[in-house]
């Protein structure tokens, strides 16, 4: 007999570079909400989390986002178990 | 695939010699380096911060663009992070070729993309005033030619 773990309905959340200094934090799990089918219905569940998320995510065109390290848009599909990144436009180089 | 992100120093030599190889004619080789004090920007030192797995599949993904486009022997992708000074080197990209053009774009194009797509950031410190890079137009620009 195989013990069967429940179905994942968390998140991944992670947060880089003054977006993370906004949120006050790097990763968080955050448990999924019904009715969430992209990374833009995820957004104002994350911006009702504090003032710092609301800040980190006031301005939508000023972030990127990646779904399972990949790059994305808001309009990627999202789903439990999954790591969705917010961070700004990169800098490295 | 020879991607890199490490908080060591590299030595620039040792990678132009590990990219030699019999049918290689050619080796270009950029070095990111962190502009000094005297520069316009004033920048006494710099953290880089990135996103550990998804910065090496972005890096090899631009290798492997690079790769399907010109006839590359071999190709090195070292890039820094955390704290670096002044006069500091940061990133560096080899290509090795039979011959020089296919070299030179190649080592262009990996640059151009890794500015653009690798998820990396820079905070810059000038005195105690930390602040983080934005982003330049001009690296979207460069990297736009390669995708007309």
């Amino acid at each position: 007999m195989t013990i069967t773990t429940p179905a994942t309905s968390s998140l991944s959340v992670r947060y880089f570079a003054w977006m993370r200094e906004h949120t006050g934090t790097a990763m968080e799990t955050v448990t999924l909400p019904d009715n969430v089918a992209c990374v833009g219905d995820l957004v104002p569940h994350l911006t009702a989390m504090s003032e710092g998320h609301a800040l980190a995510l006031k301005n939508m065109q000023a972030v990127r986002v990646a779904v399972n390290r990949s790059y994305g848009d808001l309009d990627t599909p999202v789903a439990g178990g999954d790591e969705v990144a917010f961070f700004p436009p990169v800098t490295g180089g | 695939m020879a991607v890199r992100v490490q908080t060591e120093d590299f030595d620039v030599g040792a990678e132009s010699r590990a990219l030699q190889a019999d049918a290689v004619g050619a080796i270009a080789l950029f070095v990111g380096t962190v502009r000094g004090l005297s520069s316009d920007n004033g920048v006494t030192a710099m953290t880089l911060e990135h996103y550990p797995g998804m910065t090496e599949s972005e890096l090899e993904r631009i290798e492997a663009e690079a790769r399907a486009r010109w006839p590359l022997e071999d190709v090195t992708i070292i890039h820094r992070v955390g704290r670096l000074e002044a006069g500091d080197q940061i990133v560096l990209v080899g290509a090795a070729s039979a011959h020089r053009q296919a070299a030179f774009d190649a080592a262009q194009f990996i640059m151009d993309f890794l500015k653009t797509d690798a998820p990396f950031w820079k905070a810059e410190e000038r005195g105690d005033e930390t602040s983080w890079v934005d982003a330049r137009e001009s690296d979207d620009v460069a990297r736009k030619r390669w995708t007309s």
